[in-house]
């Protein structure tokens, strides 16, 4: 071990990590799944869907925001943890208008698999039914709110990856909605198609309009395998090492 | 009325140096002049602070007094808290919505509708008039309340509400809206030429520390007569923690905050009273400001600051001129400005908030000083090491700076000798609700609620809130609770409530309070707080399933395990302290009706419910 890396405990399972990363990537590293959807590699992490909420020595934290430290014990797949993770993902459902079966991302959707990865058929909750625009103005990218889950993996990519700010948010709590920055909406913005904001999207409020249903429902990524799977597969690997 | 001017737009950009910084303070003045911020005015601002045009919506958007649609000429904010509407607060807005004949958030209206109804004279308000709710403006004191613009009107009742839509049709064009509206000025500094106030202290009771008279500076040339070094030993010696609710050490933050590394340091004093039914950081302002202040230039001399900035809320825009005119007096006295100690320089500006209540937290306080959304900061780093335009930052409250000038004034074992072992000194409250004598009072800490109670002249009594919304609700088996930090902890804050009030519709308009101000960053609190006041009211109407208590729990747990903010963490109070201190009160009303599978549910009543919710004609069963 060098002098750069720390030990730290997940679920009791001992691991090395450097002490610059976070225990999602540190976990991440080696093999152990933790359930996010607002974080995404490459960009700043946001810790605020809460999905990845572990118990760093006993404390509640985001695992995406949390930093390694010597010694370290972190809960993650606790019962405990599991609940508040499935009252978080259906209170995403509820607060918006998802539709799976009409909807394109279905199969490739990070919020629905995170659902199936967590056992959920229906939300428990009541569902709100709240009032959502669509943005169809734009030639290639469609808009439509009532998918999006207000992760701002979209804003960060934009402002940190596409060096634009083409997206942002307006209005606080429930009443909070994807904002662009144009009075004429998507249209009215510097948004290309290929930029990375469009693709950093985890379900389907972003979506490339003349590209959908290319692949078949029933044959999509999350259709193959559970999220998570890959990131898990290399635990499998190390194992048989 | 909101008309896009870029030239004026432009002009504002100027005087903030075109510093993104200041967006917030270039959002605010573009609606006061321009009375909106529409679409061309946030182009404008974006294309001159060389922003993108989402965060300047984004700015807009988060802050209650802004708006991107026309407002008129003037807005009348109805405070529509607890309080308020306990002592008559919707007979007032009814009042007020009929003689505008403009509905609440319904846009702009000349008020010419109320003509021959309600007494009300025909006639236009010049400009356009619109009509909101809002959060507690910090007078429960003197409920029902409203804002005229910036001025407050106080002790409302329906017919003052209609004489006031009279008096601003009568009004002629530039005639200063507080003589207008206000029959007599209130006591001390209320009265002042600068704050011309209706608005009335209700100090009750005055205690040693704050609200004791105070003329010198005793405190200031005491603590400049010590290093910077002792002085931070003094504070920790007094044990003073912090009054703005967390109860933090002050000394302590102060020794981090002098320890971090920085060229530059600031000292934030937290005057954004949010908390509902929390007024005293108001009567402070308006009757110990230089006691705040001197303990401010105290702070900055401890930890090396330079700079001192008084975050104050919008509600209290009264209050700024006078505010910056003690500013002022104390420059030209020398109590502020270069060489006030051997080498120590140190100014104090006033900066507004915009209608947040979360811009209490300490770091969504100091996002919003830098121009953004009040969204709540990741901790660490703590503002001690990364604050304010990411200095070392030291934020207390205003009380707390009081107590500090006080203690250089009479030492820290003569405070430390008042309160009780865990909880040094006194604590100002704000006491307002069902009893005689609602006001302020500066009580030591460690005495009893109960004690308390009778000191306010409460009887009947059937809750106390402690702390506001965010705290708890304590039921009569604990009156013999202790008010410190170890027992009943407060920010303040104290609402009484007598046998005859309906606690779990409190607690619903508590949780409507949350799901107003929560910022929204965070899942938990954003979408939680809402399906929490879904359930409640359900139990509320009579429609609650015993299964709903356990569901609470589960919700409250989560909200409060996985939130980002204090705001999360405790905004699922109201319920927890209703399940907690009043079980069988939530039992009453869950109705346990074997005929419909003791589910309680009620077909009839609810296709008349739901009937009336779309609007439709009323629904008869036919069996
Ligand atoms: C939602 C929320 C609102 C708050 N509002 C206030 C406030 O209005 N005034 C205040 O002094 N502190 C408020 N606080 C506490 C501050 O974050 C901070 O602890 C305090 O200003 C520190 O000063 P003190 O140590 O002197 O109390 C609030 C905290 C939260 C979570
Ligand atoms: S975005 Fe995802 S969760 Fe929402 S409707 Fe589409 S597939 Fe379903
Ligand atoms: S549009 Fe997509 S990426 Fe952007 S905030 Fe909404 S869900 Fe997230
Ligand atoms: S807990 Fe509420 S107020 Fe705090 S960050 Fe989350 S959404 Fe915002």
């Amino acid at each position: 071990m060098s002098s750069h890396e720390v030990t730290l405990f997940i679920d009791g399972k001992e691991i090395q990590a450097n002490k610059d990363v976070t225990v999602l990537e540190a976990a991440e590293e080696n093999g152990i799944y933790i359930p996010r959807l607002c974080w995404l590699k490459g960009l700043s992490p946001f810790g605020a869907c809460r999905v990845c909420l572990v118990r760093a020595n006993g404390r509640p934290q985001p695992a995406c925001t949390q930093r390694v430290m010597d010694g370290m014990v972190v809960d993650n797949d606790t019962e405990e943890l599991r609940g508040i993770r499935r009252n978080i993902i259906d209170m995403i459902f509820v607060e918006g208008n998802h539709f799976c079966m009409f909807c394109e991302k279905s199969g490739n959707c990070e919020l629905q698999a995170m659902a199936y990865r967590h056992g959920i058929t229906a939300p428990k909750y009541p569902f709100l039914f709240p009032q959502k625009a669509v943005d169809a103005s734009h030639p290639d990218v469609l808009i439509d709110r009532n998918r999006c889950i207000l992760c701002s993996r979209c804003v960060r990519a934009s402002k940190e990856q596409d060096g634009k700010g083409v997206f942002g948010f307006t209005g606080r709590s429930i009443d909070k909605r994807l904002a662009v920055s144009s009075g004429e909406g998507l249209a009215g913005t510097t948004l290309d198609v290929d930029d990375e904001a469009v693709s950093a999207c985890p379900v389907g409020c972003l979506m490339k309009k003349r590209v959908g249903y290319a692949i078949p429902v029933g044959e999509r990524r999350y259709d193959q395998e559970p999220i998570g799977s890959d990131i898990e597969s290399v635990a499998a690997n190390k194992g048989g090492e | 009325m909101c008309v896009s001017n870029e030239a004026a737009v432009r002009e504002v950009c100027e005087r903030f140096d075109h510093d993104r910084t200041r967006l917030l303070d270039v959002v605010r003045e573009v609606d006061e002049r321009l009375r909106c911020v529409d679409d061309r005015s946030m182009d404008a601002i974006a294309r001159e602070l060389k922003v993108p045009r989402a965060d300047v919506e984004g700015v807009v958007s988060f802050y209650s007094f802004l708006s991107t649609k026309d407002k008129g000429e003037i807005t009348i904010r109805v405070c529509n808290d607890v309080v308020d509407r306990m002592k008559g607060g919707d007979e007032v807005a009814a009042a007020f919505e009929q003689a505008l004949g403009v509905p609440f958030g319904g846009g702009v209206g000349r008020g010419s509708a109320g003509a021959g109804k309600g007494g009300v004279d025909g006639g236009d308000i010049e400009g356009g008039v619109s009509l909101e709710y809002t959060s507690c403006i910090g007078m429960c004191d003197q409920a029902p309340a409203a804002l005229v613009n910036d001025v407050v009107v106080t002790r409302l009742t329906p017919s003052a509400a209609r004489t006031i839509v009279r008096k601003l049709k009568d009004r002629s064009g530039s005639e200063d809206l507080r003589t207008l509206l206000a029959d007599s000025f209130g006591d001390g500094n209320n009265s002042h030429d600068l704050v011309r106030s209706m608005v009335e202290n209700s100090i009750r009771r005055a205690g040693e520390v704050v609200l004791a008279p105070y003329e010198s500076d005793a405190g200031l040339t005491n603590a400049f007569s010590s290093s910077p070094q002792e002085v931070i030993r003094v504070i920790k010696a007094s044990r003073l923690r912090g009054r703005g609710g967390a109860g933090f050490p002050a000394g302590v933050k102060w020794e981090h905050t002098r320890a971090a590394a920085g060229d530059q340091k600031y000292i934030i004093c937290n005057a954004d009273e949010g908390e509902p039914g929390t007024f005293k950081d108001r009567v402070i302002l308006t009757e110990r400001a230089h006691l705040m202040f001197d303990g401010m230039t105290i702070a900055g001399y401890a930890i090396g600051a330079t700079q001192g900035i008084v975050y104050l809320r919008a509600e209290y825009a009264y209050l700024r001129h006078f505010l910056d005119d003690v500013l002022a007096a104390r420059r030209r006295d020398g109590r502020l400005g270069s060489g006030l100690a051997d080498g120590f320089s140190f100014d104090i500006q006033i900066r507004m908030g915009a209608g947040a209540y979360v811009c209490g937290e300490e770091t969504a306080l100091i996002e919003s000083l830098e121009g953004k959304r009040g969204q709540p900061r990741f901790k660490p780093p703590f503002p001690a090491v990364k604050g304010y335009l990411g200095k070392p930052t030291c934020v207390n409250n205003v009380e707390t700076f009081c107590c500090v000038a006080r203690i250089f004034e009479k030492g820290s074992a003569w405070f430390s000798s008042i309160g009780s072992a865990g909880s040094s000194g006194t604590k100002v409250l704000s006491i307002s609700g069902d009893c005689h004598r609602p006001g302020i009072y500066e009580v030591p800490f460690g005495v009893s609620l109960r004690d308390v109670l009778a000191l306010c002249g409460a009887t009947d009594v059937a809750a106390v809130q402690v702390g506001g919304p965010s705290g708890r609700m304590v039921p009569p088996a604990d009156f013999d609770r202790t008010l410190c930090y170890d027992d009943l902890a407060t920010g303040g804050a104290l609402i009484v409530f007598n046998q005859g009030r309906d606690l779990i519709d409190i607690a619903s308009q508590y949780l409507g309070f949350f799901i107003h101000e929560s910022c929204g960053y965070c899942t938990p609190c954003r979408v939680g707080n809402t399906l929490l006041k879904e359930r409640i009211d359900r139990i509320r109407d009579g429609h609650g399933h015993p299964s709903d208590l356990d569901y609470l729990k589960e919700l409250s747990s989560t909200i409060t395990t996985a939130s980002r903010c204090g705001l999360g963490w405790t905004s699922p109070n109201p319920v927890t302290s209703l399940i907690t201190g009043f079980p069988e009160l939530l039992e009453q009303r869950i109705p346990l009706d074997p005929s419909n599978n003791g589910t309680g549910f009620d077909l009839e009543t609810s296709l008349r419910k739901a009937g009336q919710d779309s609007g439709l004609p009323s629904y008869e069963m036919e069996v």
